[in-house]
């Protein structure tokens, strides 16, 4: 058994609302996989599944090949989720102990305390920890089972960036003891940092599965960026680019042959000004994906 | 599959076979016992440490009775029993239906509000630990009013009954509270974060006083003295005042019927209410 978890087929509708489509996906063991999208694209949907906080509308979610409400399966999972609560009275120490105990095998108190960073408020009661404190806390609790597979949904979300940092080394560390780690999050610096395989998923399907530099490959490998006033929408036409962005007088080009498209743009007299040409990084291509998924180049 | 399957490379390659042989029949769960032992400690200090409802668990029928109780303690109101005594059989049914109502319908509405239930269900905690742990504390948390209230009375109210009837109040009193975890449950499965005190005060001081809690139902207003005979409270009102000896309508086994009845009642609710979340939240 090297699957830790598996979405066959799977849909999900809310009322009316198709959150998931359609997803087939395996983690193996020892992956250390980003879910990523944007709000909305189905990530923390297929984690409840997985999790079996949520049943498929239809196809199946498997956890260590049995059912994710499997109490045998959940035993070996520890998770972080984004819709939390814990109660406000206890003190960190109890907490974390009283989670330890649903585990068979669970890590000493200390070092999941120790993991999080909480050794100052070890004693201190939930309700004094700060927001940031008190995401580290949930992480405690998520790896004080010391579990194979730990489940994260949007972990660093509110987060600033000195925690954020600091949260994905907490991350790295666990990944770092051969444990599967699957990671939701739509930071595509975290992606990027901590996994070797990014899932992108949108609007309930899954549009790319590779490594972080696959799927930058994927995409043009070029940024062009410049300021345009007048610009319109035939001047881009028939260009070798894979995706355009538009913000108001603000235009971003991905594209393999930056050469040939400013070429062809200077040629239709585009006057633009502010050119800035790059390497495309999981931004862009993300931003690609999401907005006009995978296209070969050349084609419009 | 499951436990018999348990082969991942992970955690068992290059064993020997008999090591291997075992790590495929270990038990991946954690024991119950410490795992209710702590759950169990973990609900009771959640309660403990909020005076709003410790201190008020503790002390509030004891106020009642040195306001209400300790003037008239000695009066006789029938043949071996003064106002005193069937006073301090009110103040028991009242605290400990206080305590059951209170703990299970304010903590369950809360959590659910926080999440917190969320975040349980992803845990390999099995369910009814979490419902044992909060029956036991309940109890706990019900016999020590009990443990408050009974010297209090013995005291300041000067009241003198046998043991076997000190003995037998409280556990009447116990054990006829359990309908009322039921009525928690219900109310905490029903209610929302905020509303749940809201509604349970407005039922239950209400529904004590009417089913002669505090006041003989004689005194009470007609339209009243009506449907009290037949409040859930007013039953287990009879359960206590009998134990001291006070004459009551009906029957022992009359009013152990008519809770027995409740609770199912109230337990029916409680698990529409359970299976009516489970269907919104985990489906």
């Amino acid at each position: 058994m090297t699957v830790a978890a598996q979405l066959i087929d799977a849909t999900k509708k809310y009322g009316t609302v198709e959150a998931l489509k359609g997803v087939s996906l395996d983690i193996g063991l020892g992956e250390v996989v980003a879910m990523l999208g944007p709000n909305g694209a189905g990530k923390t949907t297929s984690i409840s599944l997985l999790l079996g906080l949520r049943k498929p509308t239809s196809g199946k979610a498997l956890l260590f090949g049995l059912k994710p409400d499997d109490l045998n399966a959940r035993s070996r999972v520890g998770v972080m989720l984004q819709e939390s609560g814990i109660p406000s009275m206890l003190k960190v120490r109890e907490i974390v102990d009283l989670f330890r105990s649903y585990y068979a095998r669970p890590m000493a108190r200390d070092r999941a305390i120790g993991m999080a960073g909480l050794e100052e408020k070890a004693n201190a009661l939930v309700k004094e920890l700060s927001g940031g404190q008190r995401q580290r806390l949930y992480f405690a609790l998520a790896v004080c089972g010391d579990p194979e597979v730990l489940f994260l949904d949007e972990p660093t979300v509110g987060m600033d960036v000195e925690g954020r940092r600091s949260f994905i080394a907490r991350i790295a560390e666990f990944a770092q003891m051969g444990r599967t780690v699957v990671l939701t999050t739509h930071y595509l610096e975290e992606a990027d940092q901590l996994a070797k395989r990014v899932i992108v998923i949108d609007r309930g399907l899954v549009i790319a599965d590779a490594s972080p530099q696959e799927i930058k490959s994927k995409v043009a490998g070029k940024r062009v960026r410049f300021t345009a006033v007048a610009l319109s929408e035939q001047d881009l036409d028939g260009l070798p680019i894979t995706s355009s962005t538009i913000n108001d007088h603000s235009v971003q080009l991905l594209t393999n042959q930056p050469e040939a498209v400013l070429r062809e743009l200077f040629r239709r007299g585009v006057e633009i000004s502010n050119l800035e040409l790059s390497g495309a990084d999981l931004e862009d291509a993300f931003i690609s994906l999401t907005t006009h998924g995978v296209r070969p180049e050349g084609r419009p | 599959m499951g436990r018999m399957g348990a082969e991942d490379p992970v955690s068992i390659s290059g064993r020997s076979p008999g090591a291997r042989l075992m790590a495929v029949m270990t038990v991946r769960r954690a024991p119950i016992g410490p795992m209710l032992a702590l759950q169990t400690r973990a609900e009771f200090l959640k309660l403990w440490r909020v005076p709003a409802f410790s201190i008020t668990s503790l002390f509030l029928p004891v106020m009642f009775y040195a306001f209400i109780g300790i003037g008239q303690s000695s009066q006789v109101i029938s043949p071996h029993v003064t106002f005193g005594a069937y006073f301090l059989a009110s103040m028991a049914v009242y605290a400990v239906a206080n305590v059951m109502i209170f703990s299970f319908g304010i903590s369950v509405a809360t959590e659910r509000g926080m999440k917190m239930d969320v975040l349980m269900r992803a845990t390999p905690m099995p369910p009814f630990i979490y419902l044992l742990s909060k029956c036991i504390t309940a109890v706990v948390f019900a016999a020590l009013t009990l443990a408050v209230l009974f010297p209090f009375a013995y005291i300041a109210g000067a009241v003198r009954l046998d043991a076997a009837v000190w003995a037998t109040l409280g556990y009447r009193v116990l054990l006829g509270s359990i309908p009322f975890i039921a009525l928690g449950f219900a109310i905490g499965y029903l209610s929302g974060p905020n509303s749940a005190v809201a509604v349970i005060n407005l039922i239950y001081l209400p529904t004590a006083f009417a089913s002669g809690l505090f006041f003989p139902k004689q005194m009470l207003p007609s339209f009243i003295q009506s449907i009290a005979p037949y409040l859930p409270l007013h039953f287990f009102g009879q359960l206590g005042w009998d134990a001291i000896g006070a004459p009551t309508d009906g029957t022992v086994t009359t009013d152990w019927l008519y809770l027995v009845g409740y609770g199912v009642l109230f337990f029916a609710v409680a698990v529409w209410a359970y299976r009516r979340e489970e269907s919104r939240k985990f489906s």
